[in-house]
C-alpha cells in the first residue's frame, strides 16, 4: 500500500468542527483522524463489507455503498467538505462523482495518483507495460483503478466544469506535501491533492 | 459459549415477569385497552444510572424468549446467537428486556386474553392494533421499569419496524437503534402474502369466526398452511435448493400421489405442525394486520425523513443480500431518510444466501457489525468496562 501521508495533509486543511463526508473511507483511518484531531462530525461511504465493519467498530457512521450510485441520495449542502482520497481513479464516472461532491458539500478535497509522473511515463515507454509503482501498486488485470488521470487532465476537467480550484498540491510518494502544483509538478509529483469549490 | 454453559448447568437464564398496566392503553383505532398486561423476560442487571438497558423487539412469530428456552417447545431462545454473555448483546454488560408484543399469545394481552366485559376470550372482539400501539405499550413497560432512556432498541423484521417506530416517536429515549431486515412501510407484496395466510386461517372450519376457544376447536390446518406459505418467504431460493433440492423424502421414487414425496414438502409440513402448538391463529391475524398497516412515511406526509428530523439517535441499519421479503432497497430508503436529516447512520448489507431468516441464524458478519456498533455506542454513552466489573468478575 502507498503511504497515506495525504491523510495528514487533509486533516490540516479541514477546519475544526466541520461536517465531512469521506467517500471510499476504507477502514475509517481518515475519519478517525479528523474526529480526534479536528472534532469533525464525520460520515463515510465505503463499498467493502470489511471496511464498513471496521468503521462501525471504531464508532464511525459509515454507509455501505458506491460513490457512482449513492451520492445522489444526499441532500444539497449537507457537508462542509466531501473527501475523495485515492478513490477517484476507481470510479466509473469521475466527473459525475465530482459534480455530486460539489453539490452535497461546499468544498471537495480530492487526492489521486498522478499518471503523468515521470516513472509512469518511463515505465510505459521502456517496459511497454502498464506501470506498477508505489502509487499504483496493482497489475492492470487486478487493479480496481479504471480512470487514471494526470495532474494536467484533472486541472483541465476542473476548468471545463468551471470548478474553482482553491488549492492544488503536488505530493511526494508517501503522500506528504512537495509543493504547489505548477511548473514541473505533472512530471515530478507521484500524487496530487486538490481542493475545489463551486463557482 | 457461556450461555450454553449456564443452561447446561441448570442455572436459570433470564427472569420472567409480567407487567400489569395501571393506565389504559390508547390504541390507534380509537379504542382504549384496559386492563392489559405485558409478559417479558430480562437478562443481566440494570446499572446505577439505568443507562445500560437494551430493548429487543421480536418478529411476527417470535416472543419474549429471545435467549431463554421456550416454555412450550423447549427450543433454545430465538436469538441465542445474539443475546447472552459475551455475545453481541452482552448480558454481562447490558440489561436486556424482551417483551411479548401486544396482540401476542405468550402472556401479553391479545385476542386469547379474557375480555373483562364479557368474561370470555376476546377473539375477534379484540381491537385491531398497530405497530405504534405495540411500541406505546412497550414504552409503558419501560416507564414501569423506571428507565428514562434505552441504550439500544434492536430487532429484525417486524421487530425492526418497532425499532423505527421507537426512534420516530421517542427519539430522546433511544440512544441507539438497530433496525435489521426491515422496512419503513410494508410492501404490497408482503401484504399479499399476509392475506394468503389470513385467508388460510379463516377458511379453516375450525376457526369458527374466531370463536374457536369458546367452541373448543383449533384451526390448526389453516394456521399451519399460513405458516407454510410464510416460511417460504423467509427463505431464499439458493437456501432451499442447497438444503433440499428435489430430493425425495424416505423413498426412492415419486409416488404419483399427494404424499410429501419431496423433502421440502415434509419440511414445510413439519414447520406448519410445529407452529400451531405454540402460536394462536387469531394472534396471527392481528399481528400480520399490524405489519400491513405499518407505513411510517404516511404518518409524516409521505416524507420518511420527517419522522427522524432532529434525531440524535445513532442508527445501524442492516440488510441481507438474499432477503426478498424485506430487500436491501427497503433498508436503503431508511438510510436515505436518515442521511437527509444528517443523522448518525451506519448501514451494512450482509452477503448471505439464507434469505430473510438470516437475522435469526448464525451469521458471523452480522455479529461483527452488531458487536462493533454496540461497543462503539456503549463507549459514546460512557458505559465503560469498569461499570460492569462486578458482573464480569463473578
Amino acid at each position: 500500500m502507498p503511504s497515506r501521508g495525504d491523510l495528514e495533509l487533509i486533516a490540516g486543511i479541514v477546519e475544526s468542527s466541520s461536517r465531512v463526508l469521506d467517500i471510499g473511507c476504507g477502514d475509517g483511518l481518515l475519519l478517525d483522524l479528523l474526529a480526534k484531531r479536528r472534532g469533525v462530525d464525520g460520515r463515510g461511504l465505503e463499498i467493502s463489507q470489511a471496511g464498513v465493519n471496521a468503521c462501525v467498530a471504531r464508532g464511525l457512521s459509515v454507509i455501505q455503498g458506491d460513490a457512482d450510485h449513492d451520492l445522489v441520495n444526499y441532500p444539497d449542502d449537507t457537508f462542509d467538505y466531501v473527501i475523495l482520497s485515492q478513490t477517484i481513479q476507481a470510479t466509473h464516472r469521475p466527473a459525475e462523482v465530482l459534480q455530486q461532491m460539489l453539490r452535497i458539500g461546499k468544498r471537495a478535497i480530492v487526492s489521486f495518483p498522478n499518471f503523468g509522473h515521470w516513472r509512469v511515463r518511463l515505465y510505459l515507454m521502456y517496459a511497454g507495460r502498464m506501470p506498477v509503482t508505489r502509487s499504483l501498486p496493482d497489475s492492470w488485470h487486478t487493479t480496481a483503478n479504471i480512470h487514471f488521470c494526470t495532474i494536467r487532465d484533472f486541472t483541465a476537467l476542473c476548468e471545463d466544469q468551471r470548478w474553482h480550484i482553491t488549492q492544488a498540491l503536488a505530493l511526494k510518494s508517501d503522500g506528504s506535501r512537495a509543493g504547489p502544483v505548477g511548473g514541473w509538478a505533472n512530471m515530478l509529483a507521484p500524487q496530487a491533492l486538490f481542493v475545489l469549490e463551486r463557482v | 459459549m457461556a450461555q450454553e454453559a449456564i443452561q447446561q448447568s441448570g442455572q436459570k437464564f433470564g427472569q420472567e415477569a409480567v407487567f400489569e398496566a395501571s393506565e389504559p392503553l390508547a390504541l390507534d383505532c380509537g379504542v382504549s385497552l384496559h386492563p392489559f398486561t405485558i409478559a417479558y423476560q430480562t437478562y443481566g442487571s440494570l446499572n446505577k444510572d439505568r443507562s445500560n438497558a437494551v430493548l429487543i423487539c421480536h418478529a411476527l412469530t417470535g416472543d419474549q424468549y429471545a435467549a431463554a428456552p421456550h416454555p412450550i417447545t423447549g427450543n433454545p431462545g430465538w436469538w441465542r446467537f445474539v443475546v447472552g454473555p459475551d455475545l453481541p448483546v452482552d448480558t454481562d454488560r447490558f440489561f436486556v428486556i424482551c417483551a411479548n408484543v401486544l396482540g401476542g399469545c405468550m402472556g401479553t394481552t391479545g385476542p386469547t386474553s379474557i375480555n373483562p366485559e364479557t368474561g370470555k376470550a376476546y377473539g375477534l372482539s379484540f381491537p385491531v392494533i398497530t405497530i405504534r400501539d405495540m411500541v406505546r405499550a412497550q414504552a409503558m413497560l419501560i416507564d414501569h421499569l423506571n428507565i428514562q432512556s434505552l441504550f439500544c432498541v434492536i430487532g429484525g423484521s417486524m421487530g425492526g419496524m418497532q425499532v423505527l417506530q421507537w426512534a420516530a416517536n421517542y427519539p430522546e429515549r433511544v440512544f441507539s437503534a438497530i433496525p435489521i431486515a426491515t422496512s419503513a412501510r410494508h410492501s404490497a407484496q408482503n401484504i399479499a402474502f399476509h392475506e394468503v395466510g389470513r385467508q388460510a386461517i379463516m377458511a379453516d372450519p375450525d376457526w369458527r369466526q374466531g370463536n374457536y376457544l369458546e367452541d373448543n376447536t383449533h384451526p390448526a390446518k389453516g394456521l399451519a398452511v399460513a405458516r407454510m406459505a410464510a416460511h417460504i418467504t423467509y427463505l431464499s431460493e439458493p437456501a432451499l435448493h442447497n438444503k433440499f433440492g428435489r430430493d425425495l423424502q424416505d423413498r426412492k421414487e415419486i409416488t404419483y400421489g399427494f404424499d410429501a414425496d419431496f423433502q421440502i414438502e415434509s419440511y414445510l409440513r413439519h414447520q406448519g405442525s410445529r407452529f400451531v402448538d405454540r402460536f394462536d391463529a387469531n394472534s396471527y391475524l392481528y399481528i400480520t394486520r399490524a405489519m400491513d398497516y405499518f407505513d411510517l412515511p404516511a404518518d409524516h406526509n409521505n416524507v420518511l425523513a420527517t419522522a427522524f428530523r432532529g434525531t440524535e439517535t445513532r442508527f445501524c441499519v442492516v440488510s441481507f443480500t438474499s432477503d426478498w421479503l424485506f430487500p436491501t432497497g427497503d433498508s436503503r430508503q431508511i438510510v436515505q431518510a436518515l442521511n437527509a436529516v444528517g443523522s448518525n447512520v451506519s448501514f451494512v448489507e450482509i452477503e448471505s444466501d439464507k434469505g430473510h431468516d438470516a437475522f435469526l441464524l448464525d451469521e458471523p458478519e452480522m455479529f461483527t457489525t452488531l458487536r462493533g456498533f454496540i461497543a462503539a455506542a456503549a463507549h459514546r454513552r460512557g458505559l465503560q468496562e469498569r461499570d460492569f466489573q462486578g458482573e464480569v468478575s463473578k
